[in-house]
């Protein structure tokens, strides 16, 4: 594959993230990776389910309790934003505009970094209130599937920091196109699955 | 852009070739190391089950101590499981599968290169437990109470390996499906593809969504041990039964990622030797998906006895027996694919003749398990352990035996002494049977499963002897066939494209070993059989696709055994760092050390190199 190929807006092909052999891997690929990532999340969720308010005998901490709705209002909302800003980016990447992209990108990553950091105090005012990792079966679950998702996020972050600075001087090609749009297809799927741990996890741990 | 050096032709000292093979992403080559990798865990699991098998010859035995049997037996599963049979199939399917489907490599090899030091470096993990503590010692199942209570670091390097290992695997599954979606030469439309193809792309599919939930589970199970969860700990609010369930959710799709391979192998072998068309070959595609779907909706089957209640035991029991449906469509198409052949009985070929009655015993045994009411008897006793090892031995095992001798030829240019061969086949098909038919009756007449003694006077004593004898049979087996390598590869005889003269698919069609471009020029596929009916109208070779144009190539790395590499050392920091102050230092440094690995990977641009036409004119000239 060449790098040095120059492109215009009107060169540029509608589907730049799988106009090479490579790119159609990698698009496949995520796919099937975002597959096996579903199952995933959908064990964490089925023991989650399973242990929901499983605690020993005098254990005080229960989701009616516990969980504070407008804080992760908050969160979700800044999380579903920014996949709307990834949209965008994705938007401008398929018109051929590098620059509009990269600022819509940063905007995402900035707004992932906000859920990131209202996650990192919510759980810790939740270890402060002794709801720690051991503090029962029902914590462990809650931690591990709620910081999984977080984890996810930071990778996300990472990945996409290394995209933005990586790519800063050199401007979108066909191989670089593929991993833009990988990238939010993955910021896509981080968002629905939050989706899902706000209704399951939090609204149906206050309300249910 | 650069080009390829001459370098291919030329010998090498000793350090080259080690950074060769520590480097290549080369579809070829890395089928060659999970040979490598899978055939010496295969010998050290069968050492293992020589050990169960010798202290299980008299009764009142103690020939090994009993916490060190049970470490054997959890050893042994674990290791032919995951670390020998598995990654033998993923050696056949890495080396054969892209040159059945006209590839040049598999879609990500940088990443299927990934997968084999995942695995590898797991495995080795896994078994440095005999020599840095105690080995686990749960079982290959690691039910979570009797895991969560073992003492020592057993489970640990059980519960880290396996992580590392199963990552590789669903790497390398992630990996094959690609390559079948988006790779096939033009042509090769699906219902074209060879079965050893079909049954890679099912099994791959089977990885995808049965892994995820075993590398869960096992981060449980770390989790507990490790990091003060309480996932199974039910003082603590926390249900052992979970483990159970995500257990098998992986566990039984996990029998037919194994088993599927092996029936692909068994068909190319079945039609090759009958020199006819695989009879119903859609019906055999079509019963593959469907078994590939059933496997999923069957685990419970191994729970009949934890309490699920009739309504659920009763589901499953009708799920694991309509299996049977697919399974049986099999048999027969196979049967009426050598009825009215013209059968050559070559070494593969015994090996599939002798695959069918083993199996269909190993079939029989589980469609009666699989009746909850007579599986409460049959569960736990040796009847289970002759069940499995009619279904993996005599359907898996038999399957990689058949697979060596038929593609070894095409993987190194030699061929295998078909009369040692049939010595091996003999020693092991009449071991197996004896080894594992007696252990039925050993089961009805109800010894449990798993013991580490057995006393006197219970009718047992006779039926562990002959028992113990036909493990030694296969072992022998096994010795011979170690032999038969190395005389063939001593003595270096060179054979050409079609050794078997019965080839039907595109691997036959070009070199034996390939050429590292495997395919001068994209074939053209033409039909069913490719290969076959190439020759049936008389040419030598197979049609292109392309006129002779630059080919491009991945390049190596080094990378892939650093990321391991960086794993494996975290492993040990995550283990350790319960008792040892160095430990929380040491497992980030391993983390650290692969997120720098990946950094690199990303930020650095690998576009590979080209092959020029005339360097390909030049290799190929060479070639004849
Ligand atoms: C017709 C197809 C099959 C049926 C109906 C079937 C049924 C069963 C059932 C019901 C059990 C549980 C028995 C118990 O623990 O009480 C079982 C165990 C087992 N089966 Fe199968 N099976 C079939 C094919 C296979 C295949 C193809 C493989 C592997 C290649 C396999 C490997 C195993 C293993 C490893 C176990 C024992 C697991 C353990 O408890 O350690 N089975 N089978
Ligand atoms: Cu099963």
């Amino acid at each position: 594959m060449d790098l040095n190929t120059k492109f215009t807006p009107q060169s540029w092909p509608d589907h730049p993230e799988t106009a090479t052999m490579e790119g159609k891997n990698k698009f496949v690929g995520f796919w099937l990776f975002l597959g096996g990532e579903t199952i995933l999340f959908a064990t964490l969720f089925a023991t989650y389910l399973a242990l929901k308010n499983s605690v020993p005998d005098g254990n005080e901490f229960r989701t009616e309790t516990l969980f504070e709705l407008p804080l992760v209002f908050v969160m979700t909302m800044l999380l579903l934003t920014s996949s709307l800003t990834s949209v965008y980016a994705m938007y401008h990447m398929k018109n051929y505009n590098f620059k509009q992209m990269q600022v819509w990108l940063a905007i995402t990553g900035f707004l992932g970094l906000g859920f990131l950091a209202l996650e990192v105090y919510e759980f810790n005012h939740y270890i402060h209130l002794g709801f720690t990792y051991g503090n029962s079966a029902f914590s462990s679950a809650f931690y591990t599937l709620v910081g999984t998702h977080g984890l996810h996020v930071a990778v996300g972050l990472v990945w996409l920091t290394l995209l933005i600075l990586r790519n800063a001087k050199r401007g979108l090609n066909l191989y670089n196109a593929t991993k833009y749009y990988t990238f939010s297809l993955y910021w896509h799927f981080i968002d629905v699955v939050w989706v899902f741990i706000f209704t399951v996890v939090y609204l149906m741990g206050v309300v249910g | 852009m650069t080009t390829v050096a001459n370098s291919v032709e030329q010998k090498k000292g000793f350090g080259a070739t080690l950074w060769d093979w520590l480097t290549t992403v080369d579809h070829k080559k890395i089928g060659i190391l999970y040979l490598i990798g899978g055939g010496f865990f295969f010998v050290l699991g069968g050492i293992e089950a020589l050990m169960i098998r010798l202290q299980l010859l008299i009764p009142n035995n103690d020939f090994v101590s009993a916490g060190f049997f049970n470490e054997l037996i959890t050893m042994h599963g674990t290791t032919m499981i995951f670390l020998a049979a598995m990654p033998l199939l993923f050696g056949f399917m890495n080396f054969i599968m892209p040159l059945q489907i006209g590839a040049r490599d598999v879609a990500f090899p940088f990443i299927n290169s990934l997968g084999f030091w995942m695995f590898f470096l797991g495995g080795l993990f896994l078994n440095l437990s005999w020599f840095l503590d105690a080995a686990p010692d749960a079982g290959w199942t690691s039910y979570a109470s009797l895991s969560i209570a073992s003492p020592g670091h057993g489970i640990d390097f059980y519960a880290i390996g396996l992580q590392i290992a199963g990552a590789g695997t669903l790497m390398g599954g992630i990996n094959f499906l690609i390559t079948i979606i988006n790779m096939r030469a033009p042509g090769m439309t699906y219902m074209r593809m060879p079965l050893f193809t079909w049954t890679t792309f099912i099994a791959s599919a089977l990885i995808l969504f049965a892994f995820p939930p075993l590398t869960i589970g096992l981060f449980f199970l770390t989790f507990d041990r490790m990091f003060g969860a309480n996932f199974f700990d039910h003082t603590m609010g926390g249900n052992t039964i979970i483990w159970e369930h995500i257990f098998w959710i992986f566990g039984h799709p996990e029998v037919y990622i194994l088993i599927l391979p092996a029936f692909g192998i068994f068909s190319e072998i079945f039609s090759t030797f009958s020199r006819k068309r695989l009879f119903g070959y859609s019906a055999m595609v079509f019963a593959t998906v469907l078994i590939g779907f059933l496997g999923f909706m069957v685990w419970a089957h191994h729970m009949f006895t934890v309490g699920l209640g009739p309504t659920a035991n009763a589901i499953f029991a009708v799920a694991t027996m309509a299996i049977a449906v697919p399974t049986g469509v099999k048999i027969f198409n196979w049967l009426l694919t050598i009825w009215g052949g013209s059968i050559k009985i070559t070494t593969p070929m015994l090996y599939a003749l002798g695959f069918i009655p083993s199996f269909v015993m190993g079939g029989v045994t589980g469609v009666q398990q699989g009746a909850a009411p007579l599986d409460y008897q049959l569960h736990d006793s040796y009847f289970i352990v002759a069940h499995f090892h009619y279904v993996i031995v005599g359907g898996v095992v038999l399957g990689i035996l058949a697979a060596t001798h038929y593609w070894w030829p095409k993987m190194f240019g030699t061929m295998l002494s078909e009369k040692l061969g049939k010595v091996t086949f003999w020693f092991f098909f009449i071991g197996f049977h004896m080894t594992f038919f007696l252990q039925h009756f050993l089961g009805l007449m109800g010894m449990p499963r798993r013991v580490w003694t057995f006393m006197d006077g219970q009718g047992w004593n006779l039926f562990n002897a002959i028992s113990t004898v036909g493990a030694i049979l296969m072992g022998i087996a096994t010795i011979v066939l170690i032999i038969n390598i190395i005389i063939t590869t001593a003595k270096n005889e060179r054979i050409g494209n079609d050794p078997w003269e019965d080839g039907r698919t595109l691997e036959w069609a070009i070199p034996s070993p390939p050429p590292f471009y495997n395919f001068a020029q994209t074939p053209l596929v033409r039909g069913l059989d490719t290969y076959w009916i190439e020759k049936q109208e008389g040419h030598n070779g197979y049609t292109a696709a392309e006129p002779v144009t630059d080919i491009h190539m991945p390049n190596g790395s080094i990378i892939p055994f650093f990321m391991t590499l960086g794993l494996f050392i975290a492993g040990f920091g995550a283990m350790y760092r319960i008792e040892h102050s160095w430990g929380l230092a040491v497992l980030i440094f391993g983390l650290a050390f692969t997120f720098l690995m990946m950094a690199i990977r990303s930020v650095k641009d690998d576009l590979g190199f080209y092959v020029t036409k005339e360097q390909i004119r030049r290799m190929e000239r060479g070639r004849n």
